[in-house]
């Protein structure tokens, strides 16, 4: 018995370490936000990295969820004889969930994934200590960037997701049910408000900036050598995921 | 008169969990001097120069340098008093993402805000200066070979003109001639600079042609401090063993039988 409590307290205090690990990191990283200099070329460099390089993934998975949306849609409503409520459903569904969480998973296992592997190869091969004797803040360098792009970037990312995804479920109704392609639209832009869009562009810089972060936290703190940047990698994308949506559940209770 | 030394390390401690790694570590080096400190790999060589370097935080002591101290300095303060500081690290550390030019650029232009141009102008001269043409400039880390990517260490750690050089085993995993050819750039540089210089090393050749003076380190503190020519005279057992790389001796490696 008092095994067993030993082994709830170690991993309850290892909780408690990790959770004051990452606050400060946060916190540092965000203050780092706030004070300059700010590296506007790698704030660049990464907005590309992570918007215009994922865009490919982010379509596509954009444009088949607004797909599958039409098509569960369509075999549920038709029982009801409410099938014309499938453009609302598909536009609600991807502006305000879909769009931001299938986009902000893509990019966490895309780029939270690559920005461990890289901060935490730089770590394990001295490169962050060497930022630092070359008189340059590795937080500025390494992590602001990142986070500012992230911030930024992927709240542009779900923008395009959401054209998308309406316009599979477009695809779907007009081509498979044959649904009055200049009523479909009609009805999308009806039931659509800013208020819809934006609160999915506030979620997605939310998950931008949890991804980015993630990807940071465990990259710096790698250990070991290849397995322990491979072991950070796992983690980066894991607690995003799992961020995203604690977070997309959080940010919903809030914003709706 | 006593002058103040360039650094002063005094009763540094610094443990990892229950490993104590420096016990008490003083050490003055003199403006211009250039010492090696030796010692067995885990004896803390590397420990010591992080803390020297403000890369690890001290548990206990003190470190001055020109009379600063650095132990206690905000960190805008101690970032400022890197810019004293050249270091050459063991894997050279260069960064992959950049090209050699940049990378040797890096702390003039991120570091001292230098145009990128005047920057290259001087990282092709530093270049120049370790015995590398301007066309490796254009080259990515990962195209050289380990001993061009010390040499571009090494002009990057000369690159800004730093007052104190830190050497952390400038010749590890090179041939001898190698070896011998970046000892050779070491003292060249270090003399045009007119810096003070720190080498961590367990190669005695390396040592004996760096070092002004050399110290060795065990178990956390330094045993022995003596010039280069003193050492082979030491009459310390521990420092006989060690440069002669005898396995019987005080110093006891912990091997276990397979």
């Amino acid at each position: 018995m008092l095994d067993f409590l030993a082994s709830v307290g170690r991993v309850f205090i290892a909780f408690l370490g990790a959770s004051g690990r990452l606050t400060i990191f946060t916190l540092t990283a965000i203050s780092h936000c706030f004070r300059g200099p700010i590296y506007v070329r790698l704030v660049g460099k990464q907005m590309i990295d992570i918007g215009y390089y994922s865009l490919p993934v982010v379509g596509l998975t954009a444009i088949f969820t607004g797909m599958v949306l039409a098509l569960q849609t369509h075999t549920g409503f038709s029982r009801f004889g409410a099938e014309s409520a499938m453009a609302t459903v598909v536009v609600l569904s991807v502006t305000r969930e879909l769009g931001p969480v299938i986009a902000a998973l893509m990019v966490a296992g895309r780029i939270g994934a690559a920005i461990a592997a890289e901060i935490g190869t730089m770590r394990v091969t001295d490169q962050i200590d060497a930022l630092s004797t070359l008189s340059t803040n590795p937080f500025k360098y390494l992590v602001v960037p990142r986070i500012f792009a992230g911030l930024v970037t992927v709240p542009l990312l779900v923008l395009v997701a959401d054209i998308i995804g309406v316009f599979g479920g477009y695809i779907v109704a007009t081509y498979k049910f044959g649904f009055n392609p200049a009523t479909y639209l009609h009805n999308t832009a009806d039931n659509l408000t800013a208020n819809d869009v934006l609160s999915g562009l506030i979620k997605a810089g939310a998950f931008g900036f949890i991804v980015a972060l993630m990807g940071c936290y465990h990259g710096y703190h790698s250990r070991g050598g290849a397995q322990g940047v491979g072991t950070a990698t796992t983690y980066a994308v894991v607690s995003a995921s799992v961020m995203i949506l604690l977070f997309d559940y959080i940010l919903t209770s809030v914003l709706f | 008169m006593t002058t103040t030394p360039k650094i002063a390390v005094r009763g540094l401690k610094k443990s990892f969990g229950p490993k104590v790694v420096l016990d008490g570590i003083d050490l003055d080096i003199g403006v211009g001097e250039s010492v090696v400190v030796i010692g067995g790999s885990g004896t803390g060589k590397s420990v010591l120069v992080k803390c020297i370097l403000g890369l690890l935080d001290a548990d206990a002591g003190s470190i001055k340098i020109d009379g600063e101290e650095m132990t206690r300095l905000s960190r805008s303060r101690r970032e400022k008093l890197m810019q004293k500081f050249g270091m050459l690290f063991q894997g050279s550390a260069l960064f992959d993402s950049l090209s050699v030019w940049e990378n040797v650029a890096f702390g003039l232009i991120q570091g001292r805000g230098l145009e990128r141009d005047k920057a290259k102008t001087i990282a092709l001269e530093k270049l120049g200066a370790v015995g590398l043409g301007p066309e490796v400039g254009e080259l990515r880390p990962a195209e050289l070979s380990g001993g061009m990517q010390k040499r571009v260490a090494l002009a990057r750690a000369i690159a800004a003109e730093p007052e104190i050089i830190i050497f952390d085993e400038p010749t590890t995993g090179l041939d001898p001639i190698m070896g011998d050819v970046i000892n050779d750039l070491i003292v060249k540089c270090v003399k045009d600079l007119g810096a003070t210089a720190i080498s961590i090393t367990h190669d005695m050749a390396s040592a004996h042609k760096i070092a002004d003076r050399i110290a060795m380190i065990y178990k956390g503190r330094i045993i022995w401090s003596g010039t280069s020519a003193e050492i082979d005279r030491s009459g310390n057992a521990y420092v006989d063993q060690f440069i002669h790389g005898r396995a019987e001796g005080p110093i006891k490696m912990e091997v276990r039988a397979l």
